[in-house]
């Protein structure tokens, strides 16, 4: 399966915090903007297939002892909905060592629309504006 | 002969006079007015079958309650160069601190001067009541010195999950001496056997042992024991060990969703309990068969786990063979020496 672009959508209608379930070339994909920086999963976890669109987006909990609970990285770690597996948004990697199996990852990157109207690209409802910046996912 | 280390046999205390010299006198005097004759609990209760096998069931009294008796029934017999006696006397059912105290310490006592100073080739538990924990880790402080007691001993049934950090001065005694946590079966009967309540039968409390020991691991691992206490070794004595690999299935499973719940826990529990946790060998609970038994022991997925165990005089198996069928002759063979060797740091010491 070749790779193409998918414009998403402008970069001004996808806010911080939020996330878009887009469907490319039939499968789901989940994209999520995280304080300005957009990722991408395949909409299947790799436990039993449930939509991770649907689940918390929650931080990561760690501990140096028994009793101890250090909280990072608040709105970077996606819980899956069916059975609360934790996968790392940025590289779909769970954090339970019983856990091998990952979600899959796509490249996300903002282009401007002056780059992007050189194309190819792949855009059905979204018109590009060279003026403005656009998320773009490869899938 | 080739090394072998029976890590579960059962010295008897016959009865309460017997500690007497081994109690201040205040106690002895307590313990004849108060009418505390016997320590006998429904554990183990003298006419249960289980208790005792039947070709080792003296015409009166208690079974094992000699040096001379142990080294002719069980070590000469099944061939043992070193046995761990784990006395199974009911001092953890009293509540007084004071007197789980002094019958504990009398234990111990009795245990060194009747068995341990008579046959060079017994080593014991050193037993502790969990009613005070500073005192539990007196005595376990007490006894360590002398390098013949190898082992700390519980029961499994205890008041509160052991993984509960109010028992961790004990795990950190156990690490600074080289002793092993032994749980054994049986219980403190600070709770009902089952996690149903009171049962009707004895045949339920021998058979809801094994839960226990299942939640004992359950509460060790989660509480962050094995995080904490990276060099402690647990045994579980007389636990059986057939339901380990659905446990760890099981434990596994749900640790996937649950991780955040405690993140400290950095291994899967078969990793835990590959590093960690040994079984004493009897009873086996397996199937009769031998192609099954060693479908089992793959699941087992360690051949270092097990720990060769008689569980002298209780009526585990008939005979002079301790293992099942399906257990080859390399396997045995760490069974018998190298598992307890490398589990019990202090045997090395005394090995012949
Ligand atoms: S399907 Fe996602 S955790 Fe089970």
């Amino acid at each position: 399966m070749s790779v193409a672009k998918y414009v998403i959508a402008a970069t001004a209608d996808f806010p911080a915090g939020t996330r878009r379930l887009v469907e490319v070339d039939g499968r789901a994909i989940v994209v999520f903007n995280v304080r300005g920086e957009y990722f991408a999963l395949l909409n299947r976890c790799p436990h039993n297939g449930g939509s991770l669109a649907e689940g918390v987006v929650t931080g990561l909990v760690q501990s140096a002892a028994p009793g101890a609970y250090q909280y990072t990285r608040q709105g970077e770690i996606i819980r899956c909905p069916w059975h609360g597996w934790e996968f790392d948004i940025k590289t779909g990697k769970s954090f339970c060592s019983a856990i091998r199996a990952r979600a899959r990852p796509f490249p996300v990157h903002v282009e401007d629309g002056g780059a992007l109207v050189e194309g190819p690209y792949r855009a059905e409802t979204i018109p590009v504006h060279i003026e403005d910046a656009y998320v773009v996912l490869e899938a | 002969m080739p090394i072998q280390i029976d890590c579960d046999i059962h010295p008897a205390v016959p009865n309460c006079a017997a500690l007497f010299p081994y109690m201040s006198e205040h106690w002895r005097e307590m313990s004849v007015l108060r009418g505390i004759e016997d320590l006998q609990s429904i554990n183990y209760p003298d006419s249960v079958p289980l208790t005792v096998r039947s070709d080792w069931r003296p015409k009166s009294g208690r079974p094992a309650t000699s040096a001379e008796t142990i080294a002719h029934e069980c070590l000469e017999p099944f061939g043992s160069s070193l046995a761990i006696c784990n006395c199974l006397f009911g001092v953890q059912t009293l509540f007084s601190e004071d007197l789980a105290y002094t019958y504990v310490t009398a234990v111990n006592d009795w245990m060194r001067t009747e068995f341990l100073d008579r046959d060079p080739r017994l080593r014991a538990s050193i037993v502790i009541s969990l009613e005070n924990i500073e005192m539990a880790v007196d005595e376990i402080n007490r006894c360590a010195a002398d390098r013949r007691f190898v082992q700390i001993l519980v029961l499994a049934g205890t008041a509160r999950p052991l993984g509960r950090r109010n028992f961790w001065p004990i795990y950190e005694a156990a690490v600074k001496h080289g002793l092993p946590l032994g749980i054994h079966a049986g219980s403190e009967l600070r709770n009902p056997p089952t996690a149903l309540g009171w049962p009707s039968y004895y045949l339920e409390d021998y058979v809801a042992d094994a839960q226990a020991f299942q939640y004992q691991l359950t509460s060790l691992f989660t509480e962050g024991v094995f995080n904490k206490f990276p060099t402690l070794k647990v045994v579980m004595l007389e636990s059986g060990w057939t339901w380990l690999p659905a446990l760890l299935w099981r434990i596994t499973k749900y640790w996937g969703g649950l991780r955040m719940e405690i993140p400290w826990a950095d291994r899967s529990p078969a990793e835990v309990v590959r590093d960690q946790v040994r079984f004493s060998l009897q009873p086996v609970d397996g199937p009769a068969d031998a192609d099954q038994m060693k479908r089992l022991l793959e699941h087992i997925g360690s051949d270092q786990l097990l720990l060769f165990s008689t569980d002298y005089p209780h009526a585990q198996f008939e005979g002079s063979e301790v293992f099942p069928a399906g257990f080859d002759e390399s396997l045995k063979g760490i069974i018998r020496a190298d598992a307890p060797l490398a589990t019990y740091p202090r045997l090395a010491e005394g090995t012949p």
